[in-house]
C-alpha cells in the first residue's frame, strides 16, 4: 500500500497506487462457465434442458439434412432411396433454375439475371462503404440502366435514353435553381420527360442495335423476382420516405396535407389491399388499350407502401434531434435545404438506421405477397407449378425450408451491414 | 421611452483601450414580441453601436435571451423594428440568411454539430455559405481554433472535448463566418466553474479587438471587466440600463437593486 502516514489523522497521499492484473480465478473458461451457465441452481437446471431440446431438434433435424437426396427426378424415386429418414433435397437441384429465375425465363439467357445479381454488389458498394472512393459513385447511378438492360433485353439505345433524360433533367436542374428549388425541379422534370419522348422515337429505329433477346415482364419469376422488387422499391422508398417525412414537418400548410393524408392513408391500408389494385383495378382507371407494366404497377405500390412506413420512421429520428441543431445550422446561415442535407438529415438517418433497416427488411419478405396476385416469385414458384406438378407433390419441408434460408440469409446480411453501419458513425461518444 | 437610451446618447468612456464608434451596429425600435399570447418583449428600444459590448441580465424568464434571438431572427418579433447593420429585418429568407451569416452566435449548450469533426464543424458554412475553397476555409478555421487555444483537437468530435473546449469550438465556429457582431446566450451557464474561466478570457480577448457583442450572461465579473454598458431587463422590458461601475454601486430602481442583492449577495 501506499505510506500514507496512518497515526496522524490529516491525510495526504504521496504515491498512487498503479494498475494490477485480476487475480487467476478471475479468469479463464471455468469461471465463463461458472458465471454463464451455472451460476446459480436454477440456471444450471435451464442450461440442461436447453441442452436437452437442442439434443431433441438436432437429433430430428440433422439425419433429414445430412441423409438427403439431391439426385432423384421425382418424389417416389427419392422416398425410395432415402427409406423415410432423409428430406428430397432433389427437387432443388432439378428445379434450382425455375425457382431462381422462373419457369418462363429463356433458359439460354439466365447468364443475364446473374451477371446483374453480382454487378449489384459490385455497384451498391460505393453507397454502403462511404470509404470507397466517391468517383464510384459513378457506378451506382449506372447501375439502374445495366440491369434494366440486362434483365429486359432489347436494344441498348433504350436505357441509354434513359440515362441522357435523366442526365438532361439534371442538367434543367442545375441550371434553374437559382430561380427556387420548385421551379427548377419542374423543369428538371420537364427536360427529362422531352428527352424521353424523343428518344422512345430513337429506341423503336434503332431497335436492332446492341440487342439482347427482350424478356416480357411476365416472364420474371422466381427469387429474381423478389430481388428486383426489394432492391428497386427498397432504394424508391428512402428518397420519398424523407421527402415525406420533410413534407410533414413542412410550415405550408398544403404541403403538410397531402403528406400526412398520403402517410395515414397508406398505413390504413393492407399491402395486399394495395396489390390487388395495382393487379386488377388499376386497369379499370386506364384508358382501354394502354399496357401498363405490371412490374411497373407492383413496383409502385411496393414504393408507396414503404415510404409512407419509411416517412414516420425518419420522423421520430427528426424529432429526436434537440432542437438546438437547428438553431445552429440556421444562426450560420445556411438555407434550408443545405440545414437539411448537411445537419439534420445526416444526423436523423444515423438515429433512424434500426427502423429503417425493419422497414426494408419487412419490404423485402413481403414481395413474396405477389405470389396472391399471380406473379411467380419464388414462393409463388413453389406453390404453383413446382408443388402442382405431380414429380414433386408432397415436397413441403424442403422447399419453404429453401426460400426461408434464402430470405435469411439475405435479410440477416442487411442486419449485419446496418449494425455494422452503426458502429461506424458512432460519433458523438455519448 | 428615452430615458432607457441615456447611456448610449451619451459620449462613451473608454474603456482599457476598447474602442466604440459612432456607427449603428443594431437598431432597435419599439420591437414587440408575443409567445402565443404571452407579451415576452414590450416596446424594447436598444441602439447597440459598432464595437460596443453589452451584458444583457435579469431574472429567467425576462426575455433576455427572447432579445437577442430576435436579433438573428432565430425568433421572429410581431411589431416594431430591428436593423441589422443598416438591413431591416424582414420575412424574406433569403435576407434573413443574409444577415444571418454576418451575426455569429453562441448557445447556453453549444450546439456543435456532432456528426461532424471540430475542423469540419468550423469549415461547413464558410465553404456552403461564403463559397471559400475548402482548402482556404481549412487554414482560416486552424488560425480561429489557435486562437481559441484547440488547434490540436482539430480532428476530433466534439463528445471527445469537455464543455470549456466546447463552447471554445462554438466560438471559434461563429468567427470563421467573419461576422461583424456576436450574440452569446449564457454562454458559461452549462458549463464547470473550472471551465467558465476558459471561455470568458476567450470572449474577453474577442472584446479587447473591438468585436460588437451582446452577451447575456451572469458572470458579473465579466461584465464588469469588459461590458461599456449593462442591461437589466424584468418582465420584457429594458429597466435599466448604464455603465458597469455606476449600474453596480448605483443601481437606480429597486428591481436592479433587489437583483443584484440576489446575485451578488453571496
Amino acid at each position: 500500500m501506499s505510506d500514507t502516514h496512518a497515526q496522524s489523522v490529516a491525510y495526504v497521499r504521496e504515491s498512487f497506487v498503479e494498475q494490477q492484473t485480476p487475480p487467476v480465478s478471475e479468469t479463464g473458461v471455468v469461471k465463463w462457465l461458472r458465471e454463464n451457465l451455472f451460476s446459480s441452481i436454477p440456471y444450471a437446471i435451464l442450461t440442461l434442458l436447453s441442452l436437452f431440446v437442442l439434443y431433441q431438434i438436432l437429433s430430428g433435424v440433422l439425419p433429414w439434412l445430412l441423409g438427403g437426396n439431391w439426385t432423384a427426378s421425382s418424389i417416389r424415386e427419392c422416398r425410395e432411396l432415402v427409406e423415410g429418414a432423409g428430406g428430397c433435397f432433389a427437387v432443388l437441384t432439378e428445379r434450382w433454375n425455375q425457382l431462381l429465375f422462373g419457369f418462363s425465363y429463356p433458359s439460354t439467357e439466365y447468364w443475364r439475371p446473374a451477371l446483374a445479381f453480382l454487378l449489384l454488389f459490385v455497384c451498391v458498394a460505393p453507397v454502403l462503404f462511404p470509404d470507397l472512393p466517391s468517383k464510384s459513385l459513378i457506378l451506382t447511378l449506372l447501375y439502374p440502366f445495366v440491369a434494366y438492360w440486362l434483365l429486359w433485353g432489347g436494344t441498348i439505345v433504350t436505357p441509354i435514353v434513359g440515362l441522357l433524360g435523366v442526365a438532361a433533367g439534371y442538367v434543367a436542374y442545375r441550371a434553374t435553381i437559382n430561380r427556387g428549388f420548385a421551379l427548377s425541379l419542374l423543369a428538371g422534370v420537364v427536360a427529362a420527360v422531352i428527352v424521353w419522348y424523343l428518344g422512345g422515337f430513337v429506341a423503336e429505329e434503332l431497335s436492332g442495335v446492341a440487342a439482347l433477346m427482350p424478356v416480357e415482364s411476365r416472364d420474371m419469376g422466381g427469387f429474381m423476382l423478389n430481388m428486383i422488387l426489394g432492391t428497386v422499391c427498397v432504394s424508391l422508398s428512402l428518397p420519398f420516405g424523407i421527402l415525406l417525412a420533410l413534407g410533414r414537418q413542412s410550415r405550408l400548410p398544403i404541403i403538410k396535407i397531402i403528406c400526412i393524408t398520403f402517410i395515414e392513408f397508406i398505413r390504413g391500408v393492407p399491402l395486399i389491399t394495395l396489390l390487388f389494385v395495382a393487379n386488377v383495378v388499376l386497369a379499370y382507371f386506364l384508358p382501354p388499350g394502354t399496357t401498363f407494366d405490371l412490374i411497373l404497377r407492383v413496383i409502385i405500390m411496393i414504393t408507396m407502401f414503404a415510404s409512407a412506413y419509411i416517412a414516420e420512421v425518419i420522423r421520430g429520428g427528426l424529432a429526436a434531434l434537440p432542437r438546438g441543431q437547428y438553431e445552429a445550422a440556421d444562426s450560420l446561415g445556411l438555407d434550408y435545404a443545405q440545414a437539411m442535407r448537411l445537419i439534420i438529415l445526416p444526423q436523423a438517418l444515423k438515429i433512424s438506421i434500426p427502423g429503417i433497416v425493419n422497414v426494408a427488411v419487412g419490404l423485402f419478405k413481403d414481395t413474396t405477397l405477389v405470389s396472391i396476385i399471380s406473379m411467380f416469385d419464388v414462393v409463388g414458384m413453389i406453390r404453383g407449378p413446382i408443388l402442382a406438378s405431380t414429380d414433386w407433390n408432397g415436397v413441403y419441408w424442403e422447399l419453404y425450408g429453401f426460400a426461408a434460408l434464402l430470405f435469411f440469409v439475405t435479410c440477416y446480411g442487411i442486419s449485419q451491414y446496418s449494425q455494422w453501419l452503426e458502429r461506424k458513425l458512432a460519433t458523438d461518444h455519448r | 421611452m428615452d430615458t432607457t437610451n441615456t447611456v448610449a446618447d451619451q459620449p462613451k468612456v473608454d474603456r482599457s483601450q476598447m474602442k466604440v464608434s459612432d456607427e449603428v451596429a443594431v437598431r432597435i425600435e419599439n420591437m414587440n414580441k408575443w409567445f402565443g399570447a404571452f407579451h415576452v418583449l414590450r416596446d424594447i428600444d436598444l441602439t447597440v453601436y459598432k464595437g460596443e459590448r453589452i451584458v444583457i441580465c435579469g431574472p429567467s424568464g425576462s426575455g433576455k435571451s427572447t432579445l437577442i434571438r430576435c436579433i438573428n431572427a432565430l425568433e421572429e418579433h410581431q411589431k416594431g423594428v430591428i436593423e441589422v447593420d443598416g438591413t431591416r429585418l424582414s420575412s424574406d429568407l433569403k435576407q434573413i440568411d443574409k444577415i444571418r451569416s454576418e451575426v455569429g452566435m453562441c448557445f447556453q449548450h453549444f450546439n456543435l454539430f456532432p456528426h461532424l469533426t471540430i475542423l469540419e464543424n468550423c469549415t461547413l458554412a464558410p465553404i456552403w455559405v461564403r463559397k471559400t475553397p475548402k482548402k482556404e476555409a481549412e487554414e482560416d478555421a486552424m488560425h480561429f481554433l489557435t486562437k481559441v487555444k484547440i488547434p490540436d483537437q482539430a480532428n476530433k468530435y466534439p463528445g471527445q472535448l469537455s464543455g470549456g473546449q466546447q463552447q471554445r469550438v462554438a466560438i471559434a465556429r461563429s468567427l470563421c463566418m467573419r461576422p461583424k457582431i456576436m450574440l452569446f446566450d449564457e454562454p458559461t451557464s452549462a458549463l464547470d466553474p473550472e471551465m467558465i474561466k476558459e471561455v470568458l478570457d476567450t470572449m474577453i480577448e474577442l472584446a479587447e479587438e473591438g468585436m460588437t457583442m451582446l452577451c447575456v450572461t451572469h458572470e458579473m465579473g465579466f461584465a464588469r471587466q469588459v461590458a461599456n454598458r449593462v442591461i437589466f431587463m424584468d418582465q420584457g422590458q429594458i429597466v435599466e440600463q448604464n455603465e458597469p461601475e455606476e449600474f453596480f454601486q448605483n443601481p437606480k430602481s429597486d428591481r436592479t437593486k433587489l437583483f443584484l442583492s440576489q446575485i451578488l449577495g453571496h
